[in-house]
């Protein structure tokens, strides 16, 4: 096929939402969003195909992938009946670039580069997630310095305060609220700033290793730390007149997208989806990775699952953040930031001068890589998202062998063709933002 | 070795199981290696047994790994599929991993248990090139529909586009 038949060949066949006379009555179930599989009896009540209008009464239409509402490429077919959506199909891919492809072919000191730019609005706990998978595999998990792991800790909740304030701005963004968009952009910017001063870079930092962290904190850290920490609760108590407790915000939230704790849990959902059903998991307390288990934070939990839960416990996960690192500027030791093992770490730069062992090493270990033992493992986090997970075969080379990311938006987008059946067009946008998908990271 | 340093048990440990299927540890997570057709029997026990949440569904192609460490009784066969499991009340999670061979690259699909791995199993047959029997919609995801060949099998060579060095004379 030409390039120029291919720009015209813009459909993508079967991946798309067809009529309903043309699939098969399983599809149009998940479709319709029926996804819970009970027994017998309760399915064969409710798991009926709904009696809607017949097909000349509906239409299918597209929304997205150039949607500005769809926070990215991600593709909507919506089948509707006048402003009612009967049916959903998200359709996605357009992003995707193979980076699970390339990430084979990267040694396990260039993975950073790669993982970080999967979920771009919390890169460094993508960083973090593939570092302790490496690390787990190396076996040095356990030896990795205090100060470096605290300093992860504090990258890793500066980085769910900056998403979430994106969050924010951006539901604010497809709601009408317009200046809430100015307002999160703002603050999360000043995040930013403070990673830059840390890693050099806004986004994509590539900071957090296996083996450690890229480089210490700059002087003066705790006081720009402690700028942002001040900042935060005047701003947030600012959002909350402007939208918690503004009526047309509830009225346009409340009892939209709802999701029951049961079908969460089936379609897999994580994050602030999952805890908006109700249910208090959250990997931080429930199977503490770094030194989660040595800090005091609530776990912000739902009751409705509605969009106002999902907007409510983000809103308030950034309090808990500001609390989590608070304790961890008190906790901060001193010392080393990355592990002392000649395997993985390399040499300093000034011992690069005097020495040749230092000089070949640094060249060796940039050039090669280090070697991880054979085996595979799948380590998690919680990321803003939701569970953000690594997996990764080695073969006792340089390079992963296979390295899989589980990409909390990927699966959370699943939920959308339930929270989305009954809802008005309008809605739509509300519960597409509600799901906060990044779409770096469902394409991968 | 023979001064009596390091003393080798010479009786084989029972080998774990797990409703029957043998488990190995890799680096202490839990790993459980069931044939095909013992997997959804014993998905289906595990979702009972509280496993209620299936986080991910991913597979690997092991054409030209080295070579990996299975449990006995255990044929390595050229894809795996691996399922991590989470168990909610617990806090607890479990592997499984399925060997599929390339001759009869199918497997039974998980979404009659867990909804969710409509998304993940898709992208396995997109990538990989396994089918699963049962999934209601099996069609690419990721890759354009008429797309040739699975990307993350391991003889699909990566593109390679050739640099060009200016003024350079080959």
């Amino acid at each position: 096929m030409t390039s120029v038949e291919n720009i015209f060949k813009t459909n993508e066949g079967a991946q798309e939402m067809r009529a309903r006379s043309e699939i098969s009555a399983k599809e149009i179930l998940r479709e319709v969003g029926s996804v819970l599989r009970m027994s017998e009896a309760e399915a064969a009540k409710l798991g009926q195909i709904p009696a809607d209008a017949d097909e000349d009464q509906t239409m299918i239409i597209n929304m997205g992938p150039q949607h500005p509402s769809t926070h990215g490429v991600l593709r909507l077919m919506l089948e509707l009946q006048g402003e009612k959506v009967l049916r959903c199909k998200p359709i996605i891919g357009y992003l995707h670039t193979g980076m699970e492809k390339t990430g084979e072919e990267l040694t396990y000191m260039q993975g950073g580069t790669n993982v970080t730019r999967m979920d771009y609005l919390s890169p460094l706990n993508n960083e973090l997630v593939f570092s302790m998978a490496v690390e787990k595999l190396l076996g040095i998990e356990n030896d990795i310095p205090e100060r470096a792991v605290w300093m992860r800790m504090l990258l890793s909740e500066l980085n769910r305060m900056s998403s979430h304030l994106l969050f924010l701005a951006t539901n604010g963004m497809d709601l009408g609220a317009v200046s809430m968009m100015l307002y999160g952009w703002r603050e999360r910017e000043e995040v930013l700033r403070f990673f830059q001063k840390v890693t050099g870079l806004r986004m994509n930092h590539n900071f957090i290793r296996p083996g450690g962290v890229a480089a210490d904190l700059p002087a003066g850290w705790r006081d720009d730390v402690l700028e942002i920490l001040e900042m935060l609760p005047g701003r947030l108590a600012e959002y909350d007149i402007l939208m918690t407790d503004q009526p047309i915000w509830r009225e346009r939230l409340q009892g939209v997208g709802v999701i029951t704790a049961d079908e969460a849990l089936a379609l897999g959902t994580s994050g602030p989806i999952l805890r908006s059903t109700g249910v208090a998991w959250d990997l931080r307390r429930d199977q503490p990775y770094l030194h989660y288990d040595k800090v005091e934070f609530d776990v912000i939990v739902g009751s409705y699952g509605d969009a106002f839960d999902r907007y409510a416990i983000r809103i308030n996960e950034i309090r808990e953040s500001i609390r989590i690192v608070y304790q961890i500027l008190d906790a901060m030791p001193q010392g080393d930031y990355r592990i002392q093992n000649k395997k993985v770490t390399p040499p300093p730069r000034a011992r690069i001068d005097e020495s040749m062992e230092a000089l070949i090493h640094h060249f060796k270990i940039f050039t090669e890589g280090f070697k991880v033992p054979e085996g595979e493992v799948y380590s998690a986090i919680e990321s803003p998202r939701g569970e953000i997970g690594c997996y990764i075969v080695s073969d006792g080379g340089p390079k992963p062998y296979r390295i899989h990311m589980r990409a909390p938006s990927f699966v959370n987008i699943q939920a959308l063709p339930h929270m989305m059946r009954g809802g008005l067009v309008a809605d739509a946008v509300a519960v597409i933002s509600s799901i906060d998908p990044v779409l770096g990271e469902v394409d991968r | 070795m023979s001064d009596g340093t390091t003393e080798v048990d010479v009786t084989p440990e029972p080998q774990p199981q797990l409703h029957g299927c043998p488990v190995s540890d890799s680096r202490g997570q839990t790993v459980v290696h069931p044939t095909r057709a013992q997997y959804v029997a014993l998905m289906k026990k595990l979702l009972d047994g509280g496993y209620v949440m299936c986080s991910d569904l991913t597979a690997a192609d092991y054409l030209t790994h080295s070579g990996r460490t299975l449990p006995e009784g255990i044929d390595a066969e050229r894809f795996e599929v691996v399922v991590n499991l989470t168990a909610i009340a617990t806090r607890d999670r479990i592997r499984v991993r399925v060997q599929v061979p390339e001759s009869d690259p199918t497997i039974a699909s998980l979404f009659d248990l867990w909804p969710g791995t409509e998304a993940m199993e898709r992208e396995v047959f997109d990538m990989f090139g396994l089918s699963f029997d049962g999934h209601p919609d099996l069609t690419r995801i990721l890759m354009p529909e008429d797309w040739d060949g699975h990307p993350l099998r391991k003889d699909y060579s990566i593109g390679r586009i050739p640099v060009q060095f200016k003024g350079s004379n080959s």
